[in-house]
Formats: C-alpha cells, sequence, structure tokens
C-alpha cells in the first residue's frame, strides 16, 4: 500500500515537474506584467521585453490610447523587465534561433550593432517611420539602421548634460552658471573639495558617456571615417588627461558602480557625496525615481568645453525599439510602434512619463507642454530642462555606432578606464593597449 | 518471453546500465563531437556557417583576456583547493569526534550554505562585499580602522570575496564527502593505535588520512573541475560577466561573452575544447600519481 502511495507521489511531481518546464518561453524569468490598457476580449495580446522599468510606463499610457483610437485591432501588452546584460544576451539568442523571441523589444544602442550583423532578424521599420520622417531627428533613425532599412524606433535625443547640485555647491559659495570650460570646472571643483571635502563629480569607470562628450568637442570619435577603431587617437588622449588631471586634483573621483547611472551610485549622490553628473538627458527620471532626496537642489546646464565655442553636447545612449521577424502580428507590433514612440502625443507622453528629450524637436518648443507646471520634472528641477535643451539645439554632436562598438564598449569599459582611474596606468600606453585589444578581437 | 528476456542474468546488467550509457552517448559524446566539429568553424546564429580550420585557435593562443581567464580559473582551482580540502577534513574529523557536543547542529549549519542559490548568494556577498563605507566588511574593518576596501577592483581583494564565497558554500558539503568516509574507518585500528600509545596526531596522520584517500582523491578529482569549470558564481559577485579589468573572468566565463554575448559559436567551442583540455589533463595526472590507475592488489 505503501509503495502505491509512493509511486502516486512521484508520478505527481514529475508531472509538475514537467507542467513547470511547459511554461510559456515567453516570460523568460525578470518581471512580468500584462497591461491591458483598457483592450477587450479579442485583443491581440503581444509581448514586449525591456531593460528598463520605466519604459513600460510609457507603453501602459500609450496602450490604453491605442486601444480606445483603433478599437478593432486591440492590444494586450505583455511586458517583461529583465536586467540590461540578461534581457540582450536572451534577445540575441532568441532572435538567431527563431524560438521564444517576444513580439517587441527595447535593444540599447551599445547592443544595437550586434542585431544588425549579418541578415538581421528584426523587421525593417520603414513603413511606418515615414509618416514621421520629416519630424524627427534623422540621426537618431540612423543610429538603428543598415543598408537603408530602418530596424529600430528610437526613444529620445539623449543631449548630454550637466546635472548640478546647488547645495553642495553654495557651500562652497560656487555658482555653477560661471562654469564654462573644464578649468573654470577645475577650480569651482578644488573650491567644494576644501569647503565641503566632497568632490564635484564622478571619474566613470564603467560606461563612456564623459569620454564621449570629450571627444565630441574635439569633433572626433571611438572609429574613424571607415568605421574602424582608433580609441587612442590623440584626441582621447586629450580627454583622458583632462580628466585624469581632475582627479588628481580632488574634484572627481571614482565611484562604487563605476557611473552615475548604477543603483550604488544613485545611493552616493542621494546622500550628496558628489556635487555633479555628467549625462544624457535621461538621467533626470533616474532623479525623479531613484534620488528624491535631492528634489529642488539639482539645477541643469550645458556641459563643460576644452574651449570656448566647442559644441556643449553629444547624443548619449539609447534606445531602439524592434520588432522581431517572429512576431505574431507583425504589422499590429509596427503600427503600434510607431504610435507609441513617434506620434506628436508619443512624443509629449515621453517628455512627460520618462523626462526624455523626444525626437520630435517640434515638442521642445511647446511651452504648455515643455514648462506644464503640473509635471513631475518641471517640479524636481531648479531650472527648466527645455531652456537648456534650445540653448544647445544647434550643438548636440553625435557618436557613431558602429559593429566595432560594442568590443570597443567592453575593452574601454571592463579594463582601460578602470586601469586609468583605479591604478593611474599612463594613459597613453592604456589606450594603446586597449587599441590592440580591440582589434584583436575585431580579427 | 519479456519476462525471461529481464531476468536473464546477462541482459540484465546491461538493460541496468542502459540509461547511463544513452544519457553519455547523448549529453557527452554527441555534443562534445559536435563542439569539436564547430571550433574550426566561424559560426554565428542565424548565419551561414564557415569551414576556417585552425584559426579560432591560433586567435586563441594570441588571445590576452583568454590567458586571463585561464589564470583566473588556474589561481581559483588551486585556491579552493587549499582551502576546501583541509579544512573540511579537519571539521569531519572533529564533528566525527565522540565526544562532539551538538554534532548534528553543526553538520546541518555546515551544509545549510549548499542548499542556498548561487544566484541568491552571490548578490548578497556583492553586497557584503561592496565599496562604500556602510557595506558589511567595510563596517567591520572600520573597527580596526581600516578604511574602506575597494573589494570587487582589485585582483587579490576580489579573489578574497570569491574564494570567501566558495568556502562558505562548499565547506559543508565536502565536510559530507569527509564524513562517509570516516565511517568506513572500523574503530578497532584506533583501540589498537590508543593500546599501542598512539598520539590524536600520529593516529590522524597514520590511520586516518591514508584510509581517506579515496575519499580524498574523489573531493579533489571534483574540486578540480569545480574550480575550472567556475562561472555562476563570479558572475553573480560581479553582476555580470564584466568584472573591472576582467579580475572575475573565467575561462567558462570567456567562452559565454564569446558564444553568448557576441554571437561567435565558432570561437566559443575553441574555447571549450581548450577547457575539456585543461581540466583532463590536471585530472588524469592527479589520478595517476595518486596510483588510481593501478590495480588493486
Amino acid at each position: 500500500m505503501k509503495q502505491r502511495w509512493f509511486i502516486v507521489l512521484v508520478a505527481m511531481s514529475m508531472t509538475l515537474a514537467l507542467f513547470g518546464c511547459g511554461q510559456s518561453p515567453k516570460s523568460m524569468g525578470g518581471q512580468t506584467s500584462v497591461l491591458d490598457g483598457g483592450a477587450g476580449e479579442g485583443a491581440t495580446e503581444l509581448s514586449y521585453w525591456t531593460f528598463v522599468e520605466l519604459h513600460g510606463q510609457h507603453f501602459e499610457k500609450m496602450l490604453g490610447k491605442w486601444n480606445e483610437a483603433n478599437q478593432d485591432r486591440q492590444i494586450k501588452l505583455n511586458v517583461t523587465v529583465m536586467p540590461y546584460d540578461d534581457m540582450h544576451n536572451k534577445l540575441s539568442i532568441a532572435v538567431q534561433t527563431g524560438v521564444g523571441a517576444p513580439d517587441i523589444a527595447d535593444i540599447e544602442l551599445g547592443k544595437f550593432p550586434d542585431f544588425l550583423a549579418g541578415t538581421p532578424q528584426l523587421v525593417p521599420l520603414n513603413d511606418v517611420i515615414d509618416p514621421y520622417r520629416d519630424t524627427i531627428v534623422k540621426s537618431r533613425v540612423d543610429l538603428y539602421s543598415k543598408d537603408g532599412q530602418n530596424y529600430g524606433v528610437p526613444t529620445h535625443v539623449g543631449a548630454s548634460v550637466a546635472f548640478y547640485n546647488t547645495e553642495i555647491l553654495e557651500q562652497a559659495d560656487v555658482d555653477y552658471k560661471t562654469i564654462e570650460t573644464w578649468e573654470d570646472f577645475k577650480q569651482a571643483g578644488i573650491k567644494v573639495y576644501e569647503a565641503t571635502g566632497k568632490y564635484m563629480g564622478t571619474a566613470d569607470t564603467s560606461a563612456t558617456w564623459q569620454t564621449s562628450m570629450l571627444l565630441a568637442q574635439q569633433g572626433s570619435d571611438f572609429t574613424d571615417e571607415a568605421s574602424k577603431p582608433v580609441v587612442n587617437s590623440e584626441q582621447m588622449v586629450k580627454g583622458l588627461t583632462i580628466l585624469k588631471d581632475l582627479q588628481d586634483s580632488n574634484v572627481l573621483s571614482t565611484i562604487a558602480g563605476g557611473q552615475p547611472d548604477t543603483e550604488e551610485a544613485y545611493g552616493e549622490f542621494n546622500a550628496g557625496n558628489y556635487a555633479t553628473a555628467f549625462m544624457p538627458l535621461w538621467q533626470m527620471s533616474r532623479y525623479t525615481n531613484y534620488m528624491k532626496d535631492l528634489s529642488g537642489k539639482i539645477a541643469i546646464a550645458p556641459i563643460p568645453v576644452i574651449e570656448k565655442g566647442m559644441p556643449r553636447s553629444v547624443g548619449g545612449g539609447g534606445t531602439g525599439t524592434v520588432v522581431t521577424k517572429t512576431a505574431k502580428d507583425i504589422q499590429l507590433a509596427k503600427d503600434f510602434l510607431a504610435f507609441a514612440k513617434l506620434s506628436l502625443d508619443a512624443n509629449k507622453e515621453i517628455w512627460n512619463t520618462l523626462g526624455f528629450d523626444p525626437v520630435n524637436m517640434d515638442v521642445w518648443d511647446m511651452k504648455d507642454v515643455t514648462h506644464n507646471p503640473d509635471n513631475q520634472f518641471v517640479q524636481y528641477f531648479q531650472n527648466n530642462p527645455f531652456d537648456v535643451l534650445n540653448e544647445l539645439k544647434g550643438e548636440i554632436q553625435l557618436i557613431k555606432s558602429t559593429s566595432a562598438t560594442p568590443t570597443i564598449n567592453n575593452v574601454l569599459c571592463t579594463v582601460t578606464l578602470n586601469e586609468i582611474f583605479e591604478d593611474g596606468r599612463d594613459i597613453k600606453e592604456a589606450l594603446d593597449a586597449a587599441q590592440a585589444q580591440i582589434e584583436q578581437e575585431l580579427k | 518471453m519479456i519476462k525471461k528476456f529481464l531476468y536473464s542474468q546477462k541482459v540484465a546488467p546491461y538493460v541496468f546500465v542502459l540509461p547511463f550509457i544513452l544519457v553519455f552517448l547523448f549529453f557527452w559524446v554527441y555534443p562534445l563531437g559536435s563542439s569539436f566539429g564547430m571550433s574550426f568553424q566561424k559560426i554565428q546564429l542565424g548565419q551561414e556557417a564557415s569551414w576556417v580550420g585552425f584559426s579560432n585557435y591560433e586567435k586563441l593562443m594570441g588571445d590576452g583576456v583568454f590567458l586571463k581567464a585561464v589564470t583566473n580559473s588556474a589561481v581559483y582551482m588551486v585556491l579552493t583547493l587549499a582551502v576546501l580540502i583541509p579544512f573540511p577534513m579537519l571539521f569531519a574529523v572533529l564533528i566525527n569526534n565522540k565526544f562532539m557536543w551538538g554534532r548534528d547542529f553543526f553538520k546541518s549549519s555546515f551544509f545549510f550554505p549548499a542548499l542556498t542559490s548561487v544566484v541568491v548568494a552571490g548578490t548578497i556577498f556583492r553586497l557584503m562585499f561592496g565599496e562604500m563605507e556602510g557595506s558589511l566588511i567595510n563596517s567591520v574593518l572600520a573597527w580596526f580602522g581600516i578604511g574602506p576596501v575597494k573589494f570587487l577592483k582589485g585582483q587579490v581583494t576580489g579573489f578574497v570575496a570569491l574564494v570567501s564565497l566558495a568556502t562558505w558554500r562548499w565547506t559543508g558539503v565536502n565536510m559530507l564527502y569527509f564524513l562517509a568516509g570516516l565511517k568506513n574507518i572500523p574503530d578497532e585500528y584506533y583501540e589498537a593505535a590508543s593500546i599501542d600509545g598512539a598520539s590524536s596526531l600520529q593516529k590522524f596522520t597514520r590511520i586516518t588520512m591514508p584510509l581517506l584517500k579515496p575519499t580524498t582523491i574523489y573531493v579533489l578529482t571534483i574540486s578540480i573541475y569545480a574550480g575550472l569549470a567556475m562561472f555562476i558564481e563570479s558572475m553573480m559577485l560581479w553582476n555580470g560577466n564584466n568584472s573591472p579589468k576582467n579580475i572575475g573572468l573565467t575561462i567558462v566565463g570567456y567562452l559565454y561573452r564569446q558564444g553568448i554575448e557576441k554571437n561567435n559559436l565558432g570561437y566559443a567551442a575553441a574555447v571549450g575544447i581548450v577547457l575539456l583540455a585543461i581540466t583532463m589533463v590536471i585530472n588524469l595526472t592527479q589520478l595517476a600519481f595518486s596510483g588510481m590507475f593501478k590495480k588493486e592488489e
């Protein structure tokens, strides 16, 4: 009798285990939530993977609007949020094997070229982008393109700015408005360190935001005209020398997490240990969501330049949202994507919900949208971000994203920047080693 | 007929080992052969594969990051062997002692970490060894007047964290192996030794250690393999496969980076074959030295 019960128990547990294995491959771990946006019974369920939790909030708003306007083509969105590396790796395997990929996915700019290698397993979006082409910044669409085909829909311009904690600056009697060059920044930083013992900014080791800014100011890039990597260029040495000098003068210091956009760094900024972050504008959403203690203390300004007259901004980061070839209703996914990210309404919501600088630059001039006193970003920051953005409008440079970009990022962010800012290795030597490593990896 | 077949003394053994043979063929021989073939190709998922001869191996030989990964894995293996063989053995002997108080409590508490998921354990260790002043280890160091240490950014300190995690996690498991081995040593040997006036140390070195040899060789073999194949611990500790200056990159981590992150499966297969070769050479040498291949007398 006992034996029989044992067999039943084993059979039951095996069945349960098998059921476990048979779960939908589309959730793939991570946090999943279903957004119905008021959809009715006959709605098509689309799955969407992202690595930024906040992106889901934007889609939630646009989904409601889509379902209302398209009663016969309603959508339910299955949103899965996964960590950055994890999501890109899983997506890469899924699209290339043709099994388990979501219908829509976010791909970060730095990873995008990997998805364009060979024959992209993504759907060209030209037809749905075309109606909006004249209203959006061309270079942001080109970032996610290959051979004239657009595979990703951009989210923002990502203009780089400086975020100053004025509370700390006031303690040292520093006015951020007077900072125009890196030399001004250095003098201000020395004063801040002497008066408060706090650092003016971060020396980033796990991201290339700052390096990109300094390259863009000099009209340079990580790759040459032929898209070949040139990370040991004169401009690169000059840029990093400036940053290293700032670190040696106690103006910059490395930060836990390696750069301002990490959990550890949010904690450090929130605690008021660093006065400045140089980041693309989307960092605003990190302030409102993860650094609430700093509300009302942060001012936005152009980043310092090497010499007056140099361009003061560069488009940083970006997310291309794609439709995979295995999507269950490709046309529906494409139409929804264009509606959710490129329509005028979408561009307004991208600002309202995410605090990003929309790719439809007409929005930048809509005072009722950009200066809406109910907007959380308008309330959080001391000055209006669009006042700064409009001042920089003609100066936003572009750093190319090429097939070598993922390798360049990997070498610089894991090895080179750490060697320079953590170990004090000679800059030229470290960059030469990086160049050799990158060439070796790309062979 | 079937009954006769199954009850046959000649057939039965084959039927019993068949599941193992099948698993071995499907999950070991086939993937191994396939990886070997792949290591001579350029393969990107979703694209046409092409034969490239030895070029993956040639590239591997000049690859500094691969060398770094091999060194890291080898150092990790040696350090874990140095910690995870003597200490569990010692603890097993202590716990096995008749006069030991609270034996079961120690047994279960040592074993408990092995039941915890590596993902959870790795995350907790990452927070413990965080570089901020408030992280656990740094607050402890602060009591002794030592400033905050950036544990996960330095080679030595990074390995301190990595080996601590391995020690915490595997001490109990290895201890159980040794305890099982100790149960096979008859008490009479110790009694006889006591009558002859042997000290505790003599008993340990002359009776316990030699008779534990088969267990030790087993633990050594699996520890060599586990050390060289370590991946998730490092991935969790550094919150991804990209540790600063690759201080935590292991051979499997590099295989993952090339195969999965960079979609360069042929090159990754070559990394896997080299890993297999290294593991086999070390383990076979070790087994040969310890006399495992000699016929039992």
